[in-house]
């Protein structure tokens, strides 16, 4: 039962405009632009994007600074900004192939045509506190390639595999896929559906899951064949003139992996995939997506459930977005009063009672 | 030469991607520059929405829902004529306008002056941006080099 209890205004406002404040901080410190964390702080942007499901990095930005750099409250604001908006429609698929890659990289194949391109990686930096950066410091200058052919399509390397028959191929059934932000998220859930809840569930719960497989929970060994991160073409078809047009680009990065498959009763003995699309530059969280990906497709590839976490759709799935953890998680920190008045008045009772029968053995015993 | 319906939807689409693309910011500069307020009405005016991005499972099977990016829609139609639409990336009720009137008049007899003095320009900005990173990635290309160790 709910009861209603009024009062505490004035001190919630007061609280809020403390909040404010303490947000501003020591106000002697210049005050943060959002063009400056959208600029700046680029990879918390991209996060908050692909954990919002909305790609905005303006908005995200604000969003980062609203929120006091808690990420997973500005993944709450952007969600919840994100139930405003009309929908206009759906794009056709993004084609990644065509994508004009920052980075390509392949652990499998070291001469794997198209090269392979480092891009803007922490990879191979020594991790050591940089305190020129604590500085003013100058603009920092990337060298350019004089001669540099103008980019093209890069081919995914797994077509190389594809092509030999190694390869468990996706295709394409046209069929047009669910969305868990239209309809809940119901059980067995079909691979669209999976895809959609991991690229927007929270980064660090996907990666503990992703890092669980690699442990030996339904291990299976995963090989990245291709992780490519750069811009992609939005494509739309517009109704009022009955023909598609790009509106707009998007960064996404785009994992690919490779693990060993011993076949089934109806498949031979070949390599089957995982797959990561996330928005922004987010390498993680894309390679732990396709991770978890190809544990949860155990069913679908007649392997054996070995009862690991990773295997079990419903637990994935069901605690991947870090909004509905934190709703469920925080909201028992709000006035439970009523509840806890009957829980002390249960455990009162039972203590009496228990006396009650202590005292009543001991009189029988004497 | 004559410009069959496919290349005149072809030459749209391109223009129309061009616009959507661009920078608000370039957008807004160029079309001052081109000194035009033509005479038209609102048929749509500028909508904030969203659409939803999909990809594909393992980048070339079926399609799944990725998530929403914002878009702003606008639809004109000039004094003398023709319609102008635009889909545009992002926020700016200002972008979408001035794609919507670009798209319009580029279907007037203004197309040429609009394609050298806004378009073109724009697709400048475009090609040096993108130039820019490509040359950037090319850099950090890894040559191999293989040690060859013991005799032959």
């Amino acid at each position: 039962m709910y009861v209603a209890v009024k009062g505490g205004e004035r001190a919630i406002d007061n609280a809020h405009a403390w909040l404010a404040e303490e947000r501003r901080g020591d106000a002697r410190v210049p005050e943060l632009s959002v063009a400056q964390i959208r600029e700046q702080m680029t990879l918390a942007v991209n996060r908050v994007m692909a954990e919002g499901s909305l790609y905005d990095p303006d908005l995200a930005a604000l969003a980062i600074k609203q929120a006091r750099g808690d990420l997973i409250e500005a993944v709450f604001l952007i969600r919840a900004y994100r139930t405003t908006l009309p929908r206009f429609g759906a794009s056709r698929p993004m084609d990644t192939a065509a994508m004009a890659c920052d980075r390509r990289v392949s652990a499998t194949f070291k001469d794997a045509p198209g090269g392979q391109v480092l891009g803007p990686t922490f990879d191979y930096t020594h991790r050591l506190l940089d305190f020129k950066l604590a500085a003013d410091g100058e603009v920092p200058f990337a060298p350019e390639l004089a001669d540099a052919e103008p980019s093209k399509d890069t081919p995914h390397i797994m077509e190389f595999l594809d092509r030999e028959g190694l390869m468990q191929r996706d295709t394409d059934g046209r069929t047009p896929p669910r969305d868990l932000t239209r309809e809940p998220l119901e059980l067995p859930a079909t691979r669209d559906l999976r895809l959609q809840a991991l690229t927007r569930g929270d980064e660090g719960f996907v990666l503990g899951m992703a890092y669980s497989t690699q442990r030996g929970y339904a291990r299976n060994h995963a090989f990245v064949a291709e992780l490519r991160i750069g811009k992609v073409a939005v494509e739309m078809d517009i109704p009022e003139l009955g023909f598609a047009v790009e509106i707009g680009e998007v960064e996404l990065t785009e994992c690919e992996t490779v693990n060993q498959f011993a076949g089934s009763k109806t498949e031979p003995p070949q390599f089957t995939r995982g797959y990561g699309l996330v928005f922004g530059m987010s390498e993680r969280k894309a390679i732990s997506m396709a991770l978890v990906d190809r544990a949860l497709r155990w069913e679908e590839l007649g392997e054996d459930n070995l009862g690991a976490p990773a295997q079990d759709a419903e637990f994935v799935l069901y605690h991947a977005d870090n909004i509905q953890a934190t709703g469920f998680l925080e909201h028992i920190k709000l006035p439970h009063y009523v509840d806890f008045q009957s829980e002390l008045e249960l455990i009162r009772k039972l203590r009496r009672e228990a006396t009650a029968d202590r005292g009543a053995h001991r009189a029988a015993a004497e | 030469m004559t410009v069959g319906p496919d290349e005149e939807t072809r030459d749209r689409k391109k223009w129309m991607g061009l616009l959507a693309r661009a920078e608000a910011g370039d957008l807004a500069r160029l079309w001052q520059d081109l000194g035009r307020a033509p005479a038209h009405d609102v048929l749509r005016a500028p909508e904030i929405g969203g659409i939803m991005l999909r990809g594909r499972m393992g980048a070339v099977g079926d399609a799944f829902n990725i998530g929403e990016m914002s878009v702003t829609r606008c639809s004109v139609r000039l004094a003398n004529g023709p319609d102008g639409h635009a889909y545009v990336q992002g926020r700016s009720r200002t972008k979408a306008l001035q794609a919507a009137l670009v798209d319009a008049l580029m279907q007037s007899g203004a197309a040429d002056a609009v394609r050298a003095k806004l378009l073109s320009p724009l697709a400048e900005i475009e090609a040096k941006r993108r130039a820019s990173r490509a040359a950037k990635a090319a850099a950090t290309k890894v040559d191999f080099f293989t040690m060859v160790r013991g005799e032959d």
